[in-house]
């Protein structure tokens, strides 16, 4: 049997997040494939509840971390503490979701074990010397199977998305509770204030048209075509993150991770080159309709009709034509 | 306040990639290149801080001769001075390694405040920052949308973003390590006066091997197969001129995914 398979439970105001689910699914492959065995781990204060919520997972332990100093998370304390229990259990591979939170922790883990990390990875091969990781390269455009070549373990991170947390399948798991020592931890980051940004004004979530601008519109003034394909569609406008960030737009109609969740029945995509951080908001839009100058756009791999050519030249037509009928 | 930030010369965002060698790698004669989108931020925020506070502010590169294009590019925009560690055969497959080597030529100086990019636009990786933070022993915040210095007391306060609108205020003594977001703020053009100065400032080129790195216990990645991504969906591509592909898509939208 291959060596074991630990995947790391995050969570955030006691609930498990959907990225920690989604790698447990690839663990729970992974393992199959490999026959290696699978274990969840799980890090905090007073979160025996989550997780008890795995106990019917297809995982052979949950090892429980509860430690007064994890209840919020800190680098090097989450660092200290993931290393003790990797010295302990050796395993084969650490996975974990590619969140905000194991993008600030994975690389110090890495660098301090002086182990590879693979980030952002959206799925594996099992080749004869073991797996290689798919990942994403060329912002989207292009995708590369990597392979680790240092010792194990090996700490993999996975893309929101890279699996469907309802495929998780089901048995039984016993939890296993473990301790680290972290009284010579030397905390060097200060915790000021954690707050949630004002959520805004508008509400897209249950729009059932929008018509979305990314950087490819170029200038503010040529906004106005935007609004007046909205206007014959009596859709909403939104936009990518770069659009925002110029103010063109209002935060709240930024679309994509760290902006609105949306699934209208018709999403225009126009002038966005499709980054995950940008899918990841609105790819379960009924109909997504793309219109890109770059043949090789990603979003291209997720819409439904394609437009290759210039928005300034395709929208007021679309427009007019509309506007006729 | 001395500050260090580090540059990527990477291909530039309207790319049109083929492959080379197989499906090996890529064709790079044909790409042009140009400054890592985020690394710009990061360079904008280190000369706010230059301005706010006096000091010097020094670009890092790793990479091929052909970068220190893009170092004049910062320099033109007002930093100080520049550093190319040149790895002309593209040795250094992981980011581990690239770090070790950023890290080297950073330990050289003492720097209160080093910035890295959140991410570069061609490998992805989102680690190369921490990394080098962790070879210097420094703490570090990331995905940093703000930042407020004060050099008197040593310390400097890192707005981080977090995942579904949350965001958290840190505070970290220095020297240590901040990876910029892109969009943290506006980035400058560099004036007329900035490119002729430019031309007179010093870049420094490090041969890779004379750091004397011994790389054979760091952490590799070896890139097996470059392909491009295929999906179960994948749009229906409307062809024609103008008026006939905007035809079509009315008549798909009406007809078949009946959304208008
Ligand atoms: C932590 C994090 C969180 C993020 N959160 C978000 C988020 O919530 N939402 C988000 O959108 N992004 C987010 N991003 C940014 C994301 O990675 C991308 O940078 C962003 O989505 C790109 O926006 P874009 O497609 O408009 O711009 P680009 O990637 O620059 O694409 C512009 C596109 O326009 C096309 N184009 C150019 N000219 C024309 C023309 N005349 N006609 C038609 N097409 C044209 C180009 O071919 C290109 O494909 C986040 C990034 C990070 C690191
Ligand atoms: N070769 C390099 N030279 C200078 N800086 C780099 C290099 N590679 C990565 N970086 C920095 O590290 C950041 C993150 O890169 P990555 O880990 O590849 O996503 C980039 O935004 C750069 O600031």
């Amino acid at each position: 049997m291959a060596g074991a398979i630990y995947t790391l439970i995050d969570h955030s105001q006691g609930k498990i997040q959907s990225a920690s689910l989604e790698s447990l699914v690839i663990g729970q492959r992974m393992a199959e494939d490999a026959g290696s065995s699978l274990h969840a781990l799980i890090l905090g204060h007073r979160i025996e509840f989550l997780a008890e919520q795995l106990t019917n997972s297809r995982i052979d332990s949950i090892v429980l971390l509860d430690d007064p100093k994890l209840e919020v998370y800190d680098p090097d304390l989450y660092c200290e503490a993931l290393h003790q229990i990797l010295n302990k259990k050796q395993p084969h591979i650490l996975l974990m979701g590619h969140i905000y939170q194991n993008i600030d922790l994975a690389p110090q883990l890495a660098a301090v074990m002086n182990k590879g990390l693979l980030t952002d990875c959206i799925g594996y091969h099992k080749a004869e010397d073991g797996f290689t990781f798919t990942r994403r390269m060329f912002r989207n455009k292009l995708n590369a199977d990597v392979q680790i070549r240092s010792p194990h373990p090996w700490i993999i991170t996975i893309q929101s998305g890279s699996a469907i947390v309802d495929d998780l399948r089901e048995g039984g798991a016993q939890i296993i509770e473990e301790s680290v020592d972290l009284s010579t931890v030397e905390v060097r980051r200060k915790l000021l204030k954690s707050f949630e940004a004002s959520k805004g004004k508008v509400d897209l979530s249950k729009a059932e048209k929008i018509i979305a601008v990314g950087r490819g519109i170029k200038k503010e003034e040529n906004l106005d075509i935007i609004g007046d394909l909205a206007e014959v569609l009596d859709a909403e406008i939104a936009a990518s993150r770069p659009v925002v960030d110029n103010e063109w737009m209002s935060r709240d109609r930024q679309i994509g991770s760290s902006g609105q969740t949306v699934t209208p029945n018709l999403y225009v995509a126009c002038g966005i080159s499709g980054a995950i951080q940008h899918i990841v908001g609105m790819k379960n839009s009924q109909c997504i309709v793309a219109i890109n100058t770059d043949p090789n756009a990603p979003i291209f791999n997720i819409a439904s009709y394609g437009i290759v050519g210039d928005l300034l030249e395709i929208i007021p037509a679309l427009t007019k034509k509309l506007r006729k009928e | 306040m001395k500050i260090a930030t580090c540059l990527k010369e990477v291909p530039t965002q309207d790319s049109r990639y083929e492959l080379a060698d197989g499906g090996m790698w890529i064709k790079e004669s044909d790409l042009t290149f140009g400054v890592n989108e985020c690394d710009e931020y990061a360079l904008e925020e280190a000369l706010k801080l230059g301005e706010e506070h006096g000091g010097e502010v020094t670009i890092l590169t790793l990479g091929c001769q052909r970068a220190e294009k893009s170092i004049r590019k910062g320099l033109a925009m007002g930093a100080d001075r520049g550093i190319l560690i040149r790895d002309e055969k593209d040795q250094l497959k992981s980011p581990h390694a690239v770090a070790l080597a950023l890290a080297k030529v950073l330990e050289r100086e003492k720097y209160d405040l080093i910035l890295t990019g959140t991410q570069s636009d061609d490998w992805g990786y989102t680690q190369t920052g921490v990394l080098v933070a962790q070879l210097l022993g420094l703490p570090h915040a990331t995905i940093v949308m703000d930042i407020q210095a004060n050099p008197a007391q040593k310390t400097v306060k890192a707005l981080r973003e977090m995942e579904s609108g949350w965001f958290q205020w840190v505070e970290l003594p220095m020297p240590s390590l901040l990876t910029i977001q892109a969009g943290i703020s506006q980035v400058r053009y560099a004036s007329l006066k900035g490119i002729m100065q430019a031309k007179k400032k010093e870049i420094r080129s490090i041969e890779l091997s004379d750091l004397g790195i011994d790389f054979s216990s760091v952490p590799q990645l070896e890139v097996r197969r470059v392909y491009f991504p295929t999906t179960d969906k994948k749009a229906e591509i409307l062809e024609g001129a103008t008026e006939a592909v905007i035809e079509q898509l009315i008549e798909k939208l009406k007809k078949e995914a009946k959304v208008l």
